[in-house]
């Protein structure tokens, strides 16, 4: 086969992309043998990710997250609301992912992607933390909805959230949650006061109004960060942060976040034709420690770049 | 540290399960499960043509659709269908029908509730699996192995029990949503379907997990989960055999 003899000329070269097009899974097996991938990663190792903080104007909070060709753009809106009878000292948070057609030739105009709700409904999960108490309202998510609250039983924040999709080239849920997150921590909450008849209204910065209802909480305070890494599964290999072309070859996909404090937040493994043993949970669980840790200074090295600017 | 079901069962104590196949007359198969309180109707349609959307000249395809109990389907039916197609894609023999499309729908028809939280949770999950299962068996759909679905609870202490209902449901802080592949009854040859000295029955197929939990908790689910699942196995062979011909 000319796989093996690739050394210089144009004839194996060109055998080389039909062999991917026409056998992708014994293809990506021949790598896998020798422990590496067609893109030159190590089986374990992620792309390279950078995030860039602010990246829309007009938005309170944005952020811009890339890993590998996968793009993401997170952006948050703040507006006051009269909050919930049932909860009236505590904000609202409205998360929205969207694959327009420009990301993927899978998507097409008109016609929703599959995968946006599902990815939507996961952030929603990962970030608000849908567990209630029957007895204590423990909190154990990201934010704090008390956090948005400004006057009780009157006035609390309400985010929106919206991510755009710009490149879908696999692991979106990871991309996603990496962009909402640094959003959140880039989030300056605008200064409000009270006006003549109690409501509550957004006040540019310059003309220093008097009765400032917020004056500290003008950043919004991030516990438990949570971090997740796709893995593939297959045979006894596993494929750390696929591209869109290996996970539709594989198929079998497991996503892990974990948070800051060590906890599962989620371990997500929707079917697949590879059956997950504990061995392998343990060794996806690991690697997502590993890349935690390399997410955690990413972030921190981009909110320490803005803080000099 | 004990916790006292409301129900009065051991924590490794299954809600009573019920099977009946065959429920509908135009599905071609069907199958209604419940366990406890809820209730849920699967049924089959196909193989049929492939759709232009679906089509796949070396594979059957699977389309799953969610009919929740009240109210239309939004975000949360969207994945449930998702998890349930791959699911099933996962069991079923793909290649024996290629080109062809089978629908499997599933309607909540009780959802056990005291209390009823709409839009999150997935404590329908583990019985539309089982229902879907039975339904695709009914359809007479070729399937490798059956899919075993249960739901563990992690109450705060670290306490974990089995199939919890909606009113145990709000004293947990985490649930994982376990499908296995059923336990066999025959022995199989050394090697052929274990990997690396784990029998198939234990590997996971489906996992979702819902609010935080330690890491060593989610793989103490994971035992009990596997505990259950020879129980879960054993009624699915008695539900589904005496239908059986011969």
């Amino acid at each position: 086969m000319g796989y093996s003899n690739a050394s210089g000329d144009l004839s194996s070269e060109m055998e080389v992309d039909a062999f991917r097009r026409l056998f992708p899974l014994r293809f990506y097996e021949r790598h896998l043998a020798e422990l590496i991938r067609p893109d030159g990663r190590a089986l374990g190792k992620a792309r390279d990710t950078t995030i860039a903080l602010g990246a829309v104007a007009s938005a309170d909070g944005s952020a811009l997250a890339k890993i590998g060709l996968t793009t993401m753009l997170a952006a948050i809106k703040m507006e006051v609301m009269t909050p919930l009878k049932e909860s009236p000292d505590e904000g609202c948070i409205v998360i929205e992912f969207h694959m327009p057609p420009i990301c993927s030739p899978l998507v097409r105009p008109g016609r929703p992607a599959e995968a946006a709700p599902v990815v939507s409904k996961q952030l929603s999960d990962t970030i608000l933390r849908h567990v209630k108490h029957f007895s204590v309202r423990s909190f154990s998510g990201m934010i704090d909805l008390k956090d948005l609250s400004l006057v009780s039983g009157k006035a609390a924040w309400m985010a929106y959230l919206d991510i755009y999709c710009l490149d879908a080239d696999g692991s979106l849920f990871d991309v996603a949650l990496l962009s909402a997150v640094a959003a959140f921590s880039h989030l300056q909450i605008p200064v409000v006061s009270m006006n003549d008849e109690g409501k509550l209204i957004v006040v540019s910065e310059e003309n220093g109004e008097k009765d400032v209802v917020n004056k500290e909480k003008r950043k919004l305070r991030l516990n438990r960060i949570p971090f997740s890494l796709t893995c593939i599964l297959h045979k006894k290999y596993i494929l750390a942060d696929p591209t869109a072309e290996e996970e539709s070859i594989f198929e079998t996909v497991v996503t892990v976040v974990l948070d800051t404090s060590d906890q599962l937040v989620s371990l997500y493994k929707p079917g697949g034709p590879a059956l997950a043993f504990t061995s392998s949970v343990q060794d996806c669980i690991a690697l997502t420690k590993q890349r935690l840790k390399e997410l955690q200074t990413i972030l921190d090295e981009s909110i320490s770049g803005m803080e000099v600017d | 540290m004990e916790i006292d079901r409301i129900d009065g069962r051991t924590p490794n104590q299954l809600r009573p399960l019920a099977c009946s196949r065959s429920v509908l007359n135009r599905a071609h198969g069907s199958a209604s499960w419940s366990q406890g309180d809820t209730k849920v109707l699967a049924a089959v349609y196909g193989p049929k043509a492939g759709i232009k959307k679906n089509e796949n000249p070396e594979k059957a395809c699977i389309e799953v659709i969610w009919k929740p109990k009240t109210g239309q389907s939004g975000k949360s039916e969207r994945e449930y269908e998702m998890i349930l197609k791959r699911t099933l894609q996962s069991i079923c023999i793909l290649t024996v029908n290629p080109n062809t499309t089978t629908t499997v729908i599933i309607q909540v028809v009780n959802d056990d509730g005291a209390v009823s939280f709409k839009g999150y949770g997935f404590h329908l999950l583990p019985c539309s699996i089982n229902a879907a299962c039975a339904a695709l068996v009914d359809a007479g759909i070729p399937l490798k192995h059956l899919a075993v679905a249960i739901c563990c609870g992690l109450a705060e202490s670290g306490y974990v029990i089995l199939d919890p209902t909606k009113l145990e449901e709000q004293k947990m802080k985490a649930f994982a949503y376990l499908v296995f592949p059923n336990s066999v009854l025959s022995v199989l040859p050394e090697g052929s379907s274990k990997v690396v000295g784990e029998p198939t029955e234990s590997g996971i197929i489906t996992s979702v997990t819902q609010g935080a939990m330690a890491v060593d908790d989610y793989f103490h689910c994971l035992e009990r989960g596997r505990a259950a699942n020879e129980k879960m196995s054993a009624f699915l062979r008695r539900s589904l055999q005496p239908q059986l011909p011969g």
